[in-house]
């Protein structure tokens, strides 16, 4: 325990120590409230617009404002993430350091799931920066709170998957470019997948990740989903882990 | 105690490091010799459980290395070939969490971390960030490392590559200081070096061992080995039959300029002969000592005869 804690901790030193963090804290920020003062834009011209009256069903803040908003923002992880993760074991790789680590008293699943977990705490700040624009949101207006929690949660499960394959990613190589590289690219493909069939109950519907997020933005938590998240982490990691253990064996 | 029994390392059809063995008891310092490529680094990179061997055990005080290694990792202090450093830490900051991973126990953390600055010559830059430091500081960040869980196995990969001289003369009684109480494992490619801070040496070639003796033997052996250097003025034709005469001489063996290694029988002096001999027939002598053997002559004498 005192080992895991001591990864989270020199992985969180490392990414706040440099610029990384911050430039990434930014521009993550700037993107999502720009977007965010965009769709509360809309939303305002057509609450004033007459014609549009008729159909006030759809037309309230979580369809016009916090739906577009979170879209917005798991497209931004999706650029992002390959950002935060390039570095956590490919770095390693090229300046040596990995010789330290694995002949320290550590387990590999130990250093694996430490950076994971420092990873996920720059997600976890990442999304508490966002939440303030849904904050003055609930101060103002009264979106429905239920959509608001379980479109993070959905958020949350998402952007955990990307850094898992990011991970994955960066033990690779000890090229922090490729590592991005590649997990963009693998990224976009899980993404994308599910555009390739039109039936929702495919084989490619539902590898696709964001398929199983847009529960998540309609306010309902299916375990289906959870449980498709939580096995493309547990994949991620697993990976991670073996990529590792074999090329000690090599 | 360092227990290395049959060990073999195989990359697909390579061999690496094949059935190595020897035995190290607490105290001594062993100089791993051998040419690039030799199989010095897997064998080192074995032993501290960074990759497992194709057959053959490791045991580190008495430790199974592959059976047990979160137990023998904590005995290790490992120095690779390329210091371990993080360039972004200080070097406090660095020597902190590396004592964390290797778990020293908090009460004695900072005494440790002390030791290993004052030991290293560190002091004066413990707040200055790694990247920011000269190759020779690095270096000593990087043994600093190895030292701080107070290991009683140090293993080290050419500790003074890339140092200059006055810095390698630093390293080496740092290196004889800490031996002692610890068994040390050093490879390196100056073999002087061995000489000077190792007790045993072992040779390998191309993943085999060549010569495993302890260096008291070894130099012992050195120093007799009987030969003499002659070089004289008149280097015409029938000196060598002349020197052949001399009673006690079993072979010479001209060189250039006038050199002659002359090998005499088993314990016999032949010094005061041959002298008279040269002066007698006025063949002007230059020069007449005991030719001291070096180790890198039984370096290559071990790697050449491999080869045969």
């Amino acid at each position: 325990m005192k080992a895991f804690y001591t990864i989270v901790k020199r992985e969180l030193r490392s990414y706040f120590a440099s610029p990384l963090a911050y430039i990434i804290l930014v521009v993550f920020q700037v993107i999502s409230a720009r977007f965010f003062f965009l769709y509360l834009q809309g939303f305002l011209q057509f609450q004033f617009d007459p014609s549009y009256q008729l159909q006030t069903g759809e037309l309230n803040l979580n369809n016009l404002v916090v739906l577009p908003y979170f879209g917005t923002i798991s497209i931004v992880l999706l650029l992002i993430v390959p950002l935060i993760t390039m570095r956590l074991i490919a770095d390693e790789k090229k300046n040596y350091t990995a010789e330290l680590l694995f002949t320290s008293p550590i387990r590999i699943r130990t250093i694996v799931f430490g950076k994971f977990t420092a990873s996920l705490i720059l997600l976890i700040i990442m999304l508490l920066l966002s939440s303030i624009n849904i904050f003055v949101l609930m101060v103002h207006g009264n979106p429905d709170f239920g959509a608001v929690f379980s479109g993070y949660i959905g958020l949350f499960l998402l952007g955990a998957s990307f850094l898992s394959v990011g991970i994955f990613a960066s033990s690779l190589t000890e090229n922090q470019l490729i590592a991005a590289v590649i997990s963009f690219g693998v990224l976009l493909l899980l993404w994308l997948v599910g555009a390739l069939s039109d039936a929702e109950s495919s084989v490619l519907g539902y590898i696709s990740v964001i398929n199983h997020y847009e529960d998540f933005s309609k306010g309902l938590i299916e375990l289906k989903d959870v449980v498709y998240y939580l096995s493309l982490i547990f994949l991620g990691l697993f990976l991670t882990y073996t990529s590792l253990e074999s090329e000690r064996w090599r | 105690m360092v227990h290395v029994h049959n060990l073999t390392k195989r990359y697909g059809s390579l061999v690496a490091v094949e059935n190595l063995s020897f035995r190290l008891d607490r105290g001594d310092v062993l100089g791993f010799l051998g040419p690039n490529g030799a199989g010095k680094t897997t064998t080192m990179r074995i032993i501290t459980g960074y990759m497992p061997p194709t057959k053959g055990t490791v045991h580190i005080e008495g430790v199974d290395i592959f059976d047990n290694p979160l137990q023998a990792k904590k005995m290790i202090g490992y120095l690779p070939e390329t210091p371990p450093l993080y360039l972004d830490m200080t070097v406090a900051e660095y020597l902190d969490f590396v004592a964390d991973i290797k778990q020293v126990k908090r009460k004695e953390k900072k005494s440790r971390i002390f030791y290993v600055l004052e030991k290293c010559g560190l002091s004066d830059v413990r707040k200055r960030i790694i990247g920011h430091l000269s190759k020779g500081y690095r270096q000593r960040v990087g043994i600093a490392q190895a030292l701080v869980n107070n290991p009683s196995v140090l293993i080290l990969d050419e500790p003074t590559i890339g140092l200059d001289p006055l810095q390698i003369i630093e390293i080496r009684g740092l290196i004889k200081s800490l031996s002692g109480e610890r068994t040390v494992i050093l490879s390196t490619h100056i073999l002087p070096e061995v000489t000077m801070i190792c007790s045993k040496v072992v040779i390998i070639n191309e993943g085999k061992m060549v010569l495993e003796e302890s260096l008291d033997y070894l130099s012992e052996g050195l120093r007799n080995s009987g030969s003499l250097l002659l070089r004289v003025r008149q280097n015409g034709e029938g000196v060598k039959e002349k020197i052949m005469s001399v009673n006690g001489v079993s072979g010479v063996k001209p060189g250039s300029s006038g050199e002659f290694v002359i090998t005499p029988s088993e314990g016999v002096e032949i010094r005061e002969e041959l002298v008279r001999l040269v002066v007698e027939n006025d063949l002007g002598l230059l020069e007449l000592r005991p030719l001291v053997s070096t180790l890198e002559e039984v370096f290559m004498k071990a790697i050449s005869s491999e080869g045969n």
